[in-house]
């Protein structure tokens, strides 16, 4: 393939796409300030597969999906979806960096959940999941009203359809949440430690949801999670991180009940014998 | 203190006066104060600094200087305003700019987190503010502009300088054709004191509204136990 | 050109004398706002519910009632108390009793921020309530409002203006006599206005500053 320099040095084919489907992360660099983040990482994932990342916090794994999710932007290197760069786009000839129309038609694909939720606090249940369906694509009021309470029951909270989210325990919050970014129809979900801030009994139920998606669904997915029991009953993948790179990667079987690495080893037996 | 109790048809027009100065003045303050508030939000550094200027300038002036100066030295050089819009101008501008602050402020003091969720659901930014961000941000706007409606009014009383028959001119009216200088303060003080008790009323029930949009306190949507068993879905 | 460049020139020391009699009242009233605001926010942690009720309510009429009003008062009623003050100390007076109202609440905050529990270790060392004030709890309070007192002080000397309804001869006094002999009001309100506004920045400027310093403590 033939390539040309972008302006920060990455290199990339020439006409501006990766030829593949799925994510790609190619010499990723990301700082903050000295503290480098994540180093020259390199991996990918393809359609429909379910990644789950672990590691020790300040690993980088949440910042993977920061990046993914354009909530940062990379130092070097380019992370490439659905074949196209989150970085640079293509203008005639040239590669110029990526300006707002470029990322959006990106984040289209991409939908996250996040540690806290993120309930939009002046709206009721209904209408933080059809805010988006309605304004950004452009749905009409019943169609977007259809495709939220259709979601609702599929998280199984059909009855609090006209609730304030303040009303509801953290884990009805959470199963809104994963509804208002399911509403929008992703290719690519994005799970940032979604039950990490959830009382213990309220976690199975957020769990059980993700499983139904996981199972009903080709969604692609990509967890940070310390749920190692989910990580083991729906990825395809584990990835180990430890100081902004991949130390081992492997299906779950592998990684859980043979991990090679030293620094993996570690950390299953720090976090599993806490339970 | 009867002779000035009986001119109170007298003292009760110059009241509104006074309040339609204050609704007028906080009228335009409000406008300015999301515009110039807004644009100092703005991703360009050019817009952002415009506002700046606007603000800083504004913070900086005296209203009465303000207002001396649209009566007395803009005529001069064309500009004839009549003392009513000379005095709204100078209060809408100045209370404005501080007003520009507290939009900017309050904006910048929702949570990162909204604005990140709006992020993932592929917002524009225009709809991010919007739909998500302002609405949060102004009820946390609400009690610093309950603060500075209270200092629009205090401040209209400089209208009586520029011969606006405000509560205070009024005063100055009274007191000459009676002679009694205590019992006339004595009474518009109580008069101003009333009208900035009935405007703090006013904003804190705003706030109350505010608080019921963001779910922070039972509003209308909250349901007996009896009327939640009985909707069945 | 309307603008009179030799006129503005020749009228500046006029408009200076003004200006230092701004200054003058600014600074005497800050210092009355001060000192006062500081008893209030002391009597208002009085036991006794007659006392601090009172100075609540005679506080918070100050608050919500215009300068102007309060300066007028003072202007003509003062003197029937047998009490002869120039016009600038009426105005000194005026402007430190209505910004004390606004200091008093700043006072009241940074005593409220103290920790209950240096309250209680002046306490269990015995020291005389005199000391566990003005040793323990004040130097901390103040400290820590600082720069909001100082907001004060921009504030005020943009209130001065106010002044001249009591014949005070302060900076827009000044110009409004310059215009009214001369029939030119331009330059004089102009440079007023210049001025006020240099002042003001630069004052807030220089308060960011210090709240940088102070913020950092």
């Amino acid at each position: 393939m033939a390539t040309t320099d972008s302006a920060d040095g990455a290199v990339l084919p020439e006409d501006g796409t990766a030829g593949t489907d799925g994510i790609r992360f190619d010499g990723v660099v990301k700082r903050f300030g000295d503290n480098v983040v994540l180093r020259e990482l390199d991996f990918s994932v393809a359609p429909g597969e379910r990644v789950t990342l672990i590691g020790p916090s300040g690993s980088g794994k949440t910042t993977i999906l920061r990046l993914l999710m354009t909530l940062e932007k990379v130092d070097e290197g380019v992370i490439w979806v659905n074949g196209r760069s989150l970085s640079h786009m293509k203008r005639g000839e040239r590669l110029v960096p990526a300006d707002e129309k470029h990322l959006r038609r990106i984040r289209s694909d991409i939908g996250m959940v996040f540690q806290q939720f993120n309930l939009f606090p002046n709206m009721s249940v209904l209408r933080n999941i059809t805010e988006a369906p309605t304004h950004v694509l452009g749905l009409s009021k019943d169609e977007a009203n259809e495709r939220a309470r259709a979601l609702l029951d599929l998280v199984g909270l059909a009855d609090k359809v006209d609730a304030h989210p303040s009303r509801l325990s953290g884990g009805q919050q959470q199963r809104v949440a994963i509804a208002r970014a399911l509403a929008m129809q992703p290719k690519i979900l994005l799970l940032d430690e979604v039950t990490s801030a959830l009382d213990p009994e309220l976690v199975a139920g957020v769990l059980d949801v993700l499983r139904d998606i996981a199972n009903e669904t080709d969604i692609t997915m990509l967890c940070v999670t310390h749920e190692m029991g989910f990580a083991r009953d729906v990825s395809n993948r584990v990835l180990m991180f430890d100081q902004g790179q991949i130390v081992e990667e492997g299906t779950p079987a592998k990684i859980f009940s043979e991990p090679e690495n030293q620094r993996t080893q570690d950390f299953l037996h720090a976090v599993l014998d806490q339970r | 203190m009867s002779d000035v109790l009986s001119s109170y048809p007298l003292l009760l027009r110059g009241a509104w006066v006074t309040i339609q100065l204050t609704l007028y003045g906080s009228a335009l303050a409000l406008v300015l104060a999301f515009v110039f508030g807004l644009v100092g939000l703005a991703r360009s550094a050019w817009l952002r600094a415009f506002g700046r200027i606007y603000v800083e300038f504004f913070r900086g002036t005296a209203t009465l200087v303000l207002m001396y100066w649209f009566f007395y030295a803009l005529p001069l050089v064309g500009a004839r305003f009549t003392p009513m819009f000379a005095a709204v101008l100078a209060l809408g501008l100045n209370v404005g700019a501080y007003g520009a602050e507290v939009v900017r402020g309050a904006v910048k003091a929702v949570p990162k987190e909204q604005y990140e969720a709006t992020v993932a659901l592929n917002m524009r930014p225009a709809q991010r503010l919007r739909r998500v961000l302002l609405p949060q941000a102004i009820a946390l706007m609400l009690p610093p502009f309950g603060n500075l409606l209270i200092e629009l009014m205090k401040g209209s009383a400089v209208v009586s300088l520029i011969s606006i028959a405000d509560l205070m001119l009024r005063a100055q009216q009274l007191r000459q054709s009676t002679g009694q200088t205590t019992s006339v303060f004595l009474v518009i003080l109580v008069m101003y004191f009333v009208i900035a008790q009935v405007l703090q009323l006013l904003v804190r029930y705003l706030e109350r509204r505010a608080d019921i949009m963001l779910g922070r306190r039972p509003g209308r949507e909250a349901r007996s136990p009896l009327e939640t068993l009985g909707a069945a879905k | 050109m309307i603008w009179d460049w030799h006129f503005a020139g020749k009228i500046l020391p006029d408009l200076l004398r003004g200006l230092v009699v701004t200054i003058e009242a600014t600074l005497l009233g800050y210092v009355v706002a001060l000192i006062l605001g500081l008893v209030w926010a002391i009597l208002r942690r009085s036991p006794s519910r007659i006392v601090n009720q009172t100075v609540r309510w005679v506080v918070e009429f100050i608050r919500s009632t215009p300068l102007l009003v309060q300066l007028f008062f003072l202007f003509f009623a003062l003197p029937s108390t047998g009490l002869q003050f120039s016009a600038l100390v009426t105005g000194i007076i005026g402007l430190g009793l209505h910004y004390s109202s606004y200091t008093s609440e700043v006072y009241r905050a940074g005593i409220a921020d103290v920790p209950v529990g240096q309250w209680e270790a002046a306490t269990a060392l015995n020291l005389p309530r005199r000391r566990v004030w003005f040793g323990v709890v004040l130097p901390q309070a103040v400290r820590k409002v600082i720069p909001t007192l100082a907001n004060y002080l921009i504030a005020m000397f943009k209130d001065s203006p106010l002044l001249l309804a009591i014949t005070v001869p302060e900076m827009l006094h000044s110009a409004y006599d310059v215009g009214a002999r001369s029939l030119r009001f331009l330059e004089p309100m102009t440079i007023v206005g210049v001025l006020f506004v240099i002042v003001s920045v630069l004052s807030s400027l220089l308060l960011r500053r210090l709240e940088f310093r102070y913020g950092n403590n």
